[in-house]
Order: C-alpha cells, then sequence, then structure tokens
C-alpha cells in the first residue's frame, strides 16, 4: 500500500528507542504493519540503536548465564514464537490486542452528531482511541496543546491542506489549527493518540472534554 | 509459476556448490554466505540463520558471548540495574533462539534484530504492558533474497553505526541519550541540536536499499 503521509524523523528515531508512550506505540506498530514503506524508515532508525549496542562496552554476565539461558530456553513452549500472518482487514495485527479482532466488535460511544469513540486502554502518559467519523462530517475546529497522531484505518478524511487516506498519519502539535472532515464517500475510522487533552475553539465542546476524555 | 520455479531452481543450483543452504521456516529460500569475504556483521547473521536451520547450539553460544554482554550494559545504562539487566538480557537471548525463524537478513542487520528485541524487554519490565510487535509480522511483498542484498544491509548498518560514531559530540550524545531511555520524545521533539546532519544521508541509503529488498 503506497501511503503519503509519514512519522517525522523524531519520531521514527523515539520510536525506534523505545521511548514513546504506549498509545503512539500502537499507532506506529499499526503504521508500519500497513505499509511495507513506513516499516522500512523505521528500520533504518533501529538500525542506528544496533550500531549503538554494537559500541557499547561489555558488561560481565554471571558465571551460569550461558548455561541458564539454555535451560530457559528449552523450558518454553515454542508455539507462541509463530509469526502471525498477514490478514487484509480493517485492524492490522497490534490493533487486535487493544480493539478486539474486528470492527463489529468495538464497543462505540457517541459523541455527537454521529460522531462515535472507543476508548483504548493504555498506559496513562498517552490516550489512544478509535474514532467514527461519519461520511461529511467535521470534527470540531481544534487545536493541540500536546502531541496527536491520527492513523486513517478505513475511509479519508481531510483538512485544509490534505488528503489522508489508511495507513496516513497526521501529525498535530501546537501549531496545528485544524478541522479534520471526513470524505463524502464513506465513513472515516481513525486511530487517535494523544499525550494532552485538545483544545477546541468553541466553547461547548471545551465543556464536554473532560466528560468525553477527548 | 514457472518464473517461480525457475527462481527456486537458481537457488538450488547455489546450493549445490556451498554447503549450507538454509530454508526458512516460512518458506524463504535464502544463502549463507559461505565465501571469504564474510565480515563480522554478516557472521552475527549467519549465526542467527544457523540457530534457525539447525538450532545450532555452537552458533548460538558466540552470538551469546558477542551479544549478551553489551544487551546487559545497554540496559545498565538505560537505567535498570544489574540484576534486572543482566535477567532481561539473558530473556532477549532466549527470544532471539526462539524467533530465529523470524530474522530476515535482508531487512536487518543481526545487531539490529537483536536491538529491537532487547528495546521490546526494556518497554516490558519498565511497563510490565505487552507491546505490540509488529516486528514479527512478515513483510508485504514475497521477497526473493540475495546473497548480496544480505551483505549489503550489513554493510549499510555497520556504516550507519560508524557515522552515529562520527557524528559531532553534542549530536552524538542527544542520539544516545535518546536510544538509552534517557531523553523523553518530548525532549526530542523540542531539541534543537538535531537534524542529524551526516546520518541523515546514510539513513536516507538504508532505506533505498530496504526500498530495493521490498520489490
Amino acid at each position: 500500500m503506497t501511503i503519503k503521509h509519514h512519522l517525522n524523523e523524531k519520531l521514527l528515531m523515539s520510536y525506534a528507542a523505545g521511548i514513546l508512550p504506549e498509545a503512539f506505540n500502537l499507532v506506529v506498530a499499526t503504521q508500519m504493519s500497513i505499509s511495507d514503506e513506513a516499516r522500512a524508515r523505521l528500520a533504518s532508525y533501529e538500525a542506528i540503536g544496533g550500531g549503538i549496542l554494537e559500541e557499547t562496552e561489555k558488561a560481565e554476565m554471571s558465571p551460569n548465564a550461558l548455561e541458564d539461558v539454555f535451560e530457559k530456553i528449552k523450558s518454553v513452549k515454542t508455539k507462541k514464537f509463530n509469526a502471525p500472518k498477514m490478514v487484509e482487514g480493517v485492524f492490522p495485527e497490534p490493533l487486535k490486542k487493544y480493539a478486539g479482532k474486528e470492527l463489529d466488535s468495538v464497543k462505540w460511544k457517541n459523541i455527537g452528531r454521529g460522531v462515535k469513540q472507543s476508548i483504548l486502554k493504555t498506559d496513562k502518559n498517552a490516550s489512544a482511541r478509535l474514532l467514527y467519523i461519519p461520511a461529511g462530517t467535521a470534527m470540531p475546529n481544534h487545536s493541540h496543546n500536546g502531541l496527536e497522531m491520527t492513523l486513517v484505518l478505513k475511509g479519508s478524511f481531510h483538512d485544509e491542506k490534505d488528503l489522508f487516506k489508511r495507513g496516513d498519519i497526521e501529525i498535530g502539535d501546537q501549531d496545528l489549527h485544524h478541522k479534520p472532515t471526513a470524505s463524502n464517500d464513506g465513513p472515516c475510522i481513525c486511530l487517535v493518540a494523544s499525550d494532552a487533552s485538545l483544545k477546541f475553539k468553541s466553547l461547548i465542546p471545551r465543556l464536554l472534554q473532560p466528560f468525553f476524555k477527548i | 509459476m514457472l518464473e517461480l520455479s525457475n527462481c527456486i531452481n537458481q537457488d538450488f543450483e547455489v546450493f549445490e556448490r556451498s554447503s549450507k543452504l538454509p530454508v526458512f521456516s516460512n518458506g524463504i529460500l535464502t544463502k549463507v554466505i559461505n565465501n571469504n569475504k564474510i565480515n563480522s556483521t554478516d557472521h552475527w547473521a549467519k549465526c542467527i540463520i544457523l540457530i534457525s536451520q539447525e538450532k545450532d547450539e555452537e552458533a548460538f553460544s558466540s552470538l551469546f558471548a558477542h551479544f549478551a554482554p553489551r544487551i546487559k550494559s545497554f540496559l545498565m545504562k538505560s537505567g535498570a540495574e544489574a540484576t534486572v539487566a543482566e535477567e532481561c538480557a539473558q530473556e532477549t537471548m532466549v527470544t532471539v533462539w526462539h524467533k530465529a525463524h523470524l530474522f530476515d537478513p535482508t531487512r536487518a542487520a543481526a545487531s539490529t534484530w537483536i536491538f529491537t528485541i532487547a528495546r521490546n524487554k526494556r518497554i516490558d519490565a519498565a511497563r510490565r504492558n505487552n507491546r505490540p510487535e509488529p516486528e514479527d509480522l512478515p513483510w508485504g511483498h514475497d521477497p526473493e533474497p540475495d546473497a548480496s542484498d544480505i551483505i549489503i544491509i550489513q554493510e549499510e548498518t555497520t556504516l550507519l553505526a560508524q557515522a552515529v560514531k562520527d557524528l559531532p559530540s553534542k549530536q552524538r550524545s542527544i542520539v544516545e541519550r535518546a536510544f538509552y531511555a534517557d531523553l523523553s520524545h518530548q525532549e526530542i521533539a523540542d531539541e534543537t541540536g538535531l537534524p542529524l546532519g551526516t546520518i541523515k544521508s546514510r539513513i536516507r541509503l538504508a532505506l533505498q536499499r530496504l526500498r530495493h529488498n521490498m520489490k
């Protein structure tokens, strides 16, 4: 799948280094399961980690470490190390652990004007949720006081500048004020992670914010 | 179909000439590079393939001697206590054994692949959660691996590591601290000492190579 909107280099490096909160990890992992190109971009940053590991001076292992490891190898059931199968569904493999196997099994909550969301359980450093936006519907105009990643899973949305399709990631930060709108040809389903609440420009959505956890 | 069988036959010709042709359990044919040009990075890739194909304990032992002490040290630099780092390094090597068949030498150097496993162990240990591990997924297109793809990807990684070493000390320290989990992603985002100069061109080359191997 050819995607147009990728992560920036700082986020790629942060994922490769393993320092992103779980919610962002989930978005990145999901994107790289959709797109080999995204995965290749990431792999070139992970190679930096490999290089740093190679350059690290040795620490002494315990005298029996190798024997202990062989012992552990023999005691582990190997079945769970099979590669997951690539299945062309809406939810790529990493997302299934959080959102369930299929779209149909998601428990949605209405948050107004046909927009629905489902909060996914991650650690508290950032939050992740699925968002369902009906065709042609706009999200409230908002800006961000933290980092927000929006990955399209199904359908597409556009903001003032660009169109985002399945596999595309939009990165929102303090500088981005936007009004994403689902395309007219069908609902748009996104995976969204953010490490701060969104700032809505009008008063009412802001009052709803703590209530709806967006 | 005809093309496919031709391709397999060609691989088998190589097999006749070299002593070993491991077959990945997921059906990918690849060649262990049995020639005198093997450098150290190819060597470790070869060890992982031998573990995957032949449960080769000797190959594992040499991989262990090289990587386990480095993983332990890497984890200690990431803030882990010695006992936790030891445990995590051992767990990483156990996983290396069990996941050896998922290692794809046309996509990653041995050090890169082992790093990602160690990194995921570190995250699990810190958070006690299940990290999504897309690293285990097969890539989207059926690869037709070639010995030269393997050598080149390993070499690219060596050159990239060298480029990181050659960075001005401030930039180098930012990169290292990120990988030692000593900086948060916000700190990386706010960091003005990046972009990374010379390593960016190396990353571009590594990416081109990976793209080439995707076709």
